[in-house]
């Protein structure tokens, strides 16, 4: 697992076969996760979920835009220990408005459709996650590191 | 739920359930065929097991610590030994332990049993697992039969086996193991029949021996041996075995004893039992309506069926041939003793003898065309000698590993490489190299003018003391500019030995062998009073066995650097003839032959391909945690060394900790100034693993492309008790 399609291939496979993220924020120092409902661009190059303005994470990125995903592939059985594949993203977010979001809009919800009431709604933002670079855990201890030039 | 069944339980929808050898043996007894008291352990016990011991996924985490197909044999084996260990140390679950006791003490009553592997898979897929699996014969006591159902279970995970599943293509993850627990037999003949000669569909075979039938499957007693007419029924042949010693049971498990001399003189069998055995094994192959491999054994002239299997062989499968491959990579404790004898008595000497022979030749004297058949003279030399490692040293390492399968299986720590601390401090030829390294480096340590003129590359006119004890150290071990088994580059120069001992005289090592050693004397004493009578003599001699294994593991490629390094003294000085070749009257055809002979022995090769690290979109892998196995206890942070090339150990600092693709041990001089160890290659008896032992440092092996994916300078931390490399971050 020495070149980047390496990676990006096992990174693809979780964007596509997982729905969930969780959401890591801080404020303070105080650390704080979520999860939250993900699209992912096909180059690897963002991350995108949506989440009502009033919670406690969008408040958290108000303050610093600094953030980690976690998406892994374990179903909660022993197996995972050394099936499941796992990766941390790391990034910056920001709100996404305009024409772009319509457009990530249509793709997020081709993945979430019962989310589009949820999406739509004034009080929601679409934030995207700017990655810099994604860990990637597998055989239960082998990480690499995937940085991305922006 | 069944765990244990006896033959006249098993249904028709059973063979998955006991295996393939317990359901052929259900439907000899149920046919009227004699077989021995016998118990089936099934599958469900075997996962009743594994399951309340948690072993599942721990086993599954010790075989995808990496992809299968970057592990080495020699990894699979460490894999295989602590999973071996896990399988004796935890416990059995409560309900199965009552029954089996139960069902052992009424079945069997005190008499000695056999217990024997059953793979449910053997059928599944056509193929053949025979002595992939452990069986175990004439065991007593129910102890001693419970301890050794744990170690065919565990045979399930053996490297061969391992191997032999993916090579086949079967899901480990789904693989399991009934048990056959059957009476022994103690006939006084036989052997083994196959209703079909596999490379002749016309013959039958009979194998048959005095005593027990494991000396002959094993491979301790040869066989007579009958060739049958198939169609005729008649015998075609009869070769007489050399008849000297055969295995009986005994006081504790079976001996081999020399065969009193009435029984030597006359075969263990007569025609007319002959045709009669081979009757059993054709009445078997018209049950199973396939040629069949039977194991039979008479006593009082009653003939009993052990067991019978389909002659996978006579399949045209190339995987079958892979499998007596793996299978030849266990040598038993005999073969290794007579390899013993070979190598210490024969090879060794030969060697040393070699390297001196070819050392007292001046090759100044040799006129170019001489230097360029002398050249090609030492190449073969050296060429027959690395030959003569892979077919004879290399097996010989196995004495170590049939020595801590032995002592776990005896003592069952909670370290399965407990048994290594009894194998260090042999006095292996790299620590006197070491010691005597440390002694030079003392001298420069006192010696401020020597070490400035050092320091400085001048030419020395050199301390006496000092220069007369680098030119033994050269005699015996060389300059440190050459690698073994192999290597391409040397540089005939004392400049990188003076190199490494300005930095040792800096650094006073504070590593000293056998730091962990001080309990070896209570290790051995406890495992040794694990056995008695011939066992305690068969364990000692054991022992003895795997120390000369292990000091060998070592001396050999030092002694074959010795030679490789009157190899590569020829080609310098003939590298050296060309370059100056136009300073002499030469004949240009002498010269050509020279450059030609250089030219052919390749010798400067061997460039290292790095890995792809960034592509064309911008994306950049770095490592962060890489996982091997691991092969030396403790944890250490410092600077890494990568080792790409040999002459890169004269840049070795204290401290630093030694990245390569493959110690050498000619390599291993840097040892003192390391930290840890980190290389390529895995297994915990390759050199690298052994001399970090030997000293005491962490050491973390089979780590793929460790050579490209850490830098020399990167700062990293070894992690020798989990084998977790850890490239740490620098500061943004």
């Amino acid at each position: 697992m020495t070149h980047p399609e390496d990676i990006k291939t096992h990174i693809r496979e979780l964007f596509i076969g997982q729905k969930l993220a969780v959401l890591s924020t801080h404020r303070s120092g105080q650390p704080y996760a979520s999860l939250v409902a993900f699209w992912g661009k096909e180059d690897l190059k963002e991350i995108f979920f949506v989440t009502p303005r009033t919670t406690r994470k969008h408040a958290n990125l108000s303050a610093d835009s600094r953030v980690a995903l976690l998406i892994n592939s374990s179903m909660n059985v022993d197996a995972d220990f050394h099936e499941a594949v796992c990766v941390t993203a790391l990034g910056c977010a920001e709100e996404i408005g305009g024409a772009e979001k319509v457009q990530v809009l249509k793709r997020y919800l081709a993945k979430h459709p019962y989310l589009e009431d949820f999406a739509n709604a004034p009080t929601c933002a679409l934030i995207g996650v700017k990655i810099t670079s994604y860990v990637l855990v597998k055989n239960f201890q082998h990480v690499m590191e995937l940085s991305i030039e922006q | 739920m069944k765990w244990i069944l006896s033959p006249s339980e098993i249904k028709r929808n059973h063979r998955n359930l006991v295996g393939g050898k317990a359901f052929a043996l259900s439907i000899m007894a149920r046919e009227g065929f004699e077989i021995p008291k016998t118990l089936f352990l099934t599958v469900e016990a075997y996962h009743e097991f594994v399951s309340a011991a948690g072993l599942r996924e721990r086993i599954l985490l010790e075989l995808n610590r990496k992809d299968f197909k970057d592990m080495r044999w020699e990894e699979i084996w460490d894999c295989a030994t602590r999973i071996r260990n896990l399988f004796l140390r935890k416990p059995m679950p409560k309900g199965l332990d009552v029954e089996l006791t139960a069902q052992v003490q009424s079945c069997f009553d005190g008499k000695t049993v056999a217990v024997r592997s059953s793979a449910p898979d053997e059928d599944a897929t056509g193929s053949s697992f025979a002595g992939l699996h452990e069986s175990f014969i004439n065991l007593r006591g129910t102890e001693s039969i419970i301890k050794h159902v744990r170690l065919v279970w565990a045979s399930l995970w053996s490297d061969a086996a391992l191997l032999y599943r993916q090579e086949i293509g079967l899901d480990v993850e789904k693989s399991a193991m009934a048990v056959v627990l059957q009476e022994t037999v103690a006939g006084n003949r036989s052997g083994v029949v196959f209703s079909q000669n596999p490379s002749d569909e016309t013959q039958g075979i009979i194998e048959s021996v005095y005593g027990l039938n494991q000396g002959l499957v094993d491979g301790r007693v040869e066989p007579d041996r009958w060739i049958l007419d198939r169609e005729k029924q008649t015998i075609l042949s009869h070769n007489s075995a050399e008849r000297s010693h055969w295995l009986i049971p005994s006081e504790h498990g079976v001996e081999m004893v020399p065969l009193p001399q009435d029984l030597s003189q006359r075969p263990p069998i007569n025609a007319e039992e002959a045709l009669s055995i081979y009757g059993l094994a054709c009445w078997a192959e018209a049950l199973f309506k396939t040629p069949q491999d039977v194991e039979w054994t008479i006593r009082n002239d009653t003939s009993y069926l052990l067991q019978s299997r389909p002659i996978t062989t006579l399949l045209p499968n190339e995987t079958e041939d892979k499998r007596a491959w793996y299978l030849s990579l266990h040598r038993s404790f005999e073969n290794l003793k007579v390899l013993r004898k070979t190598i210490e008595e024969k090879l060794i000497p030969e060697m040393k003898q070699t390297a001196r022979d070819l050392a007292d030749k001046d090759l100044r004297m040799l006129s170019y065309g001489e230097l360029a058949d002398e050249i090609k003279r030492r190449w073969e030399i050296n060429h027959e000698w690395v030959k003569v490692y892979w077919e004879e040293f290399i097996p010989y390492a196995h004495g170590i590993r049939l020595f801590g399968q032995y002592y776990n299986d005896a003592v069952q720590p909670d370290d399965p490489y407990e048994f290594m601390n009894l194998l260090t401090h042999t006095q292996m030829a790299s620590l006197k190299r070491n010691r005597m390294l440390e002694d030079l480096a003392g001298i420069v340590r006192s010696d401020s003018e020597l070490l400035e003129k050092l320091q400085a590359g001048e030419a020395l006119d050199l301390n006496s003391k000092f220069e007369k004890k680098v030119d033994e150290f050269i005699i015996e071990f060389g300059d440190l500019s050459c690698a073994v088994t192999g290597g391409a580059e040397c540089a005939t120069d004392t400049r990188p030995l003076f190199k490494l001992l300005v930095e040792m005289a800096a650094n006073p090592s504070s590593l000293k062998p056998s730091q962990e050693m001080k309990d070896a004397g209570t290790l051995e004493k406890n495992f040794l009073g694990c056995f008695q009578g011939p066992k305690r003599k068969e364990a000692m001699d054991l022992l003895d066995l795997a120390r000369s294994s292990y000091r060998l593991r070592d001396d050999d490629n030092i002694y074959l650097g010795r030679i490789e390094a009157q190899l590569l003294t020829a080609v310098m000085e003939g590298k050296a003839r060309v370059e100056n070749s136009g300073c002499r009257e030469i004949h240009p055809s002498e010269i050509d032959k020279l450059k030609s002979v250089i030219h052919d022995l390749d010798y400067g090769n061997g460039k290292q391909e790095l890995p792809v690290s960034t592509d064309e979109y911008g994306f950049k892998v770095n490592p962060r945690q890489l996982v091997g196995q691991p092969a030396g206890p403790g944890l250490s942070r410092g600077k890494a060394r990568v080792i790409r090339h040999h002459l890169d150990l004269q840049d070795f600092k204290n401290a630093e900790i030694l990245v390569c693709d493959s110690v050498d041990p000619n390599m291993t001089f840097v040892i003192p100034l390391a930290s840890g160890v980190v290389e390529r290659r895995g297994g915990m008896l390759i050199h690298g693993a052994i001399i970090a032992r030997e000293y005491g440092l962490p050491c973390v092996t089979g780590i793929p492309d460790a050579t490209s994916l850490i830098r020399t300078g990167d700062e990293i931390t070894v992690d020798g008790y989990l084998g977790i490399v850890t490239l740490l971050q620098k500061d943004p």
